[in-house]
């Protein structure tokens, strides 16, 4: 296969677009039959192929003006007038003097010697392997390493050479393959750092998404926010694509007697078609009450971003937030973008002192009805209520209406129970507690939420 | 294909051997398409391989195919998906009713056939015979699928919805779509004779299987610029005011911008051309929208949310319609 399609498919899989092997045949195929002299049309085929949902196109894009760059509009050269060059005799540096001529993109060349240059440089990156530069610190390192295979050494010591005769006419040589090591350099570094962008950023992000997936939730900084984005995201795809169709269960090998017979009704009722019972899983249903309180303002941001997200998942699903007093943020959280639902939610509710006792008697008061025997309470928080009334008789309540209580602690067990924390008390009614210290654990919890239905 | 080049394929037919091609093919058809969309189906002929369309409701997913199979003139060969679809009903089935008949004739005549054998061996022997009838293409009833693995001739299959379908169904799905053939226990396998064009449309309600997309070429429709919308009403609504036009088109634009449930897509704008066409209307006013906009906003939710909303939003498309696109 093509070289240059190859290292576009690698550079589309680590943006995220996961194109197997067989896309990639495909891509080859398309290639074969479309050819590279009109972009436009190459995008718009190539997108066909390996692109295969929203967001893939969109990163296709990205990815595919990076990797085929348009011609770059000839840089100015510094010092007009050189068009014949200078001649130094040694056939290796006049090559390299005629390239960085080249990138120029006037005098004796023009286009098709820039487009010359390019390639080569091109070429001598790859040689020095610079397709596997993962940080940007080692941006010099892979220019150094690329400039050697250009062979700059042989320049390098005749100008060394031309500085120590001290003669004037060599003093104006020797600036002259200065000028034109360094112009080189230039080509060479923006090279490396197009590299780096195609390469290395998105190898760098995708290893620190993993990290913060297993990071504790408190110890998260801002700045990891839109990691988060991606990894929850991702999460919320593999748990909608595992609950969210409905799901019939064959009783192994039962015959519905009744609806065998009408299926067959118009055969004489000879069973051809048989009708084996079944029985339908219920759609997960599920009430989130979250804590926005001071205590847990930490955890506060990711326990929103991770309702929002499941709110794209599981189509029943209310929400509520608490700190003080209860609200209904399901509407909000469903109709606006994370960033406006949580920065709404936080500045209305967020940072009070904690009640459960209150939150669990508006519960009651309003809300009661939406929770039934289907109906999975999900609560997330700490069970810190500063010593106001727990009001364990609603959560006994709770616990007899609904399907199952499940609660996702953000304290460790050791904690449990000291100062403030009510959590040993509402343990028995509860039918799991999952201590969720990392996105990677509130997969798990939910995983086997959803799982029970 | 790219001018130079020589045909990749000389069986091509003249509708599909280059972009340019099956875009003034798809107009001839009253499609307006894009380089995006007849690339889409430039590959899909060339590569042999489907095309799985998704985007937002009534942006003329389904349409494509329509109207790819017209101005082809290929017979098209739907088939509708929905929960609890079966290779009953998708592949083929049995003629359950014939095949009882063929038994009873059977009944009849095994006195006849074996009545000349002297030992059981023999008249199994000739049993043997006539066993095959029972399962053959004389009792096969072709359903969507199989029909067009046999049109001879070409053919555009459109798979609609694919969405609404189980999971199961899309297993069922790959053997049709990479192969082209379809295998029958009792048969074998039936290929098709002319690869059919064939086009899936998924609203994305949930998301397909990769084994499927895998096979697939995907293709993004989303709604259409102004430019391109203008284009559309043009070719769906011949004798709208060119005015009324701009100013409609400039007036959905903006309406898909505002934070509403369903915002409209181009079929709801083609109907509200219709409407409009049908009022004899010169220009947008406000009282023609707040009378008109049922036919453009579905959801009334989103009609109560566009109330106060309405009036700006006439004041825009009446500026922007009046600008020259």
């Amino acid at each position: 296969m093509e070289r240059a399609l190859n290292g576009f498919i690698r550079a589309l899989r680590l943006a995220g677009v996961e194109a197997s092997t067989a896309e990639a045949i495909d891509a080859a195929r398309t290639l074969a039959l479309v050819g590279y002299d009109d972009r436009e049309g190459l995008r718009a085929s190539l997108a066909v192929v390996l692109a295969k949902s929203e967001t893939e196109k969109a990163i296709y894009d990205t990815v595919f003006d990076q990797y085929f760059a348009p011609a770059a509009p000839p840089a100015p050269a510094p010092d007009g007038g050189r068009s014949d060059g200078p001649q130094t005799g040694d056939p290796e540096i006049d090559a390299l003097l005629a390239m960085a001529a080249g990138s120029g993109g006037e005098g004796g060349g023009g286009q098709p010697a820039a487009d010359a240059t390019r390639a080569q440089i091109n070429r001598a990156a790859t040689e020095a392997g610079a397709d596997d530069i993962r940080f940007q610190s080692q941006t010099s390192y892979y220019v150094a390493r690329t400039m050697e295979r250009l062979g700059i050494a042989a320049l390098e010591a005749r100008l060394i050479d031309l500085l120590n005769r001290n003669t004037p006419e060599a003093e104006t040589q020797a600036q002259q393959l200065a000028d034109a090591r360094d112009r080189l350099r230039r080509m060479v570094r923006e090279t490396i750092d197009r590299r780096y962008e195609l390469y290395g950023r998105p190898a760098t992000e995708q290893f620190m998404t993993d990290v913060a997936v297993n990071k504790s939730l408190a110890q998260l900084a801002s700045s990891d926010m839109p990691r988060m984005k991606v990894a929850v995201a991702r999460m919320a795809k593999r748990l909608a694509v595992k609950h969210s169709r409905r799901q019939r269960i064959r009783l192994n090998g039962q015959l519905d007697v009744r609806r065998t017979l009408r299926a067959n009704a118009g055969r004489d009722s000879v069973p051809f078609d048989l009708v084996f019972r079944y029985k339908r899983r219920d759609k997960p249903r599920i009430v989130a009450v979250c804590d926005v309180s001071g205590s847990v303002s930490a955890h506060a941001r990711f326990l929103l971003l991770f309702l929002h997200t499941l709110h794209h998942t599981v189509t029943d699903l209310a929400t509520f937030v608490f700190s003080n007093a209860l609200h209904d943020v399901a509407d909000v959280l469903e109709r606006l973008s994370f960033e406006e639902a949580m920065a709404q939610i936080l500045r209305a509710y967020g940072g009070g002192g904690t009640d459960y006792g209150a939150a669990f008697a508006k519960l009651e008061e309003d809300y009661w009805s939406s929770i039934d025997k289907r109906t999975t309470v999900l609560i997330l928080g700490d069970g810190r209520s500063n010593y106001t009334p727990p009001r364990l008789e609603l959560v006994r309540d709770m616990a007899e209406r609904a399907k199952r209580i499940v609660w996702l602690a953000t304290e460790a067990p050791g904690r449990w129970g000291t100062g403030d924390s009510y959590m040993p008390r509402y343990l028995p009614y509860c039918a799991q507690v999952s201590h969720c210290v990392t996105v990677a654990d509130l997969e798990r919890a939910v995983d086997e939420v959803l799982e029970a239905y | 294909m790219r001018t130079g080049r020589p045909a990749a394929k000389t069986d091509a037919p003249a509708g599909l051997a280059s972009v340019e091609a099956i875009t003034e093919g798809l107009a001839s058809a009253g499609y307006i398409s894009t380089r995006q969309i007849s690339t889409a189906l430039y590959l899909a002929h060339h590569l042999r391989k489907p095309v799985l369309i998704e985007g937002p409701a009534g942006v003329g997913k389904t349409e494509l195919a329509v109207s790819a199979a017209q101005y082809l003139a290929f017979p098209l060969l739907r088939l509708q998906c929905y929960e609890g679809l079966d290779d009953a009903k998708a592949l083929y089935e049995w003629k359950y009713g014939k095949q009882l008949l063929y038994t009873q004739i059977l009944k009849d005549k095994i006195g006849q056939i074996i009545a000349s054998e002297d030992s059981l061996k023999a008249a199994f022997g000739k049993l043997g015979g006539f066993q095959d009838v029972f399962f053959s293409r004389e009792f096969l009833e072709p359903r969507p699928l199989l029909q067009a693995m046999e049109q001879p001739a070409g053919s555009v299959l459109l798979i609609d919805e694919v969405d609404k379908s189980e999971e199961a169904f899309e297993a069922l799905l790959l053997e049709v779509l990479a192969d082209y053939q379809v295998t029958i226990p009792e048969i074998g396998t039936i290929s098709a004779q002319v690869p059919p064009l064939v086009i899936l449309t998924s609203n994305n309600t949930r998301e397909l299987g990769d084994a499927l997309k895998r096979r697939c070429l995907h293709l993004h429709i989303g709604f259409p610029d102004a430019r391109l919308e203008r284009d559309i009403i043009r070719a769906r609504v011949p004798g709208l005011p060119d005015r009324l036009q701009a100013q409609l088109v400039a007036f959905v634009q903006a309406l898909r911008e505002e934070n509403i449930r369903k915002p409209p897509s181009v079929a709801e704008a083609v109907d509200w051309a219709r409407t409009l066409l049908l009022l004899h209307a010169e220009a947008l006013d406000e009282t023609l929208v707040r009378e008109t906009l049922n036919v453009l906003i579905k959801r009334e939710s989103d009609v109560q949310a566009l109330q106060d909303r309405v009036l700006p939003l006439t004041k825009g498309a009446i500026e922007t319609g009046g600008r020259p696109v």
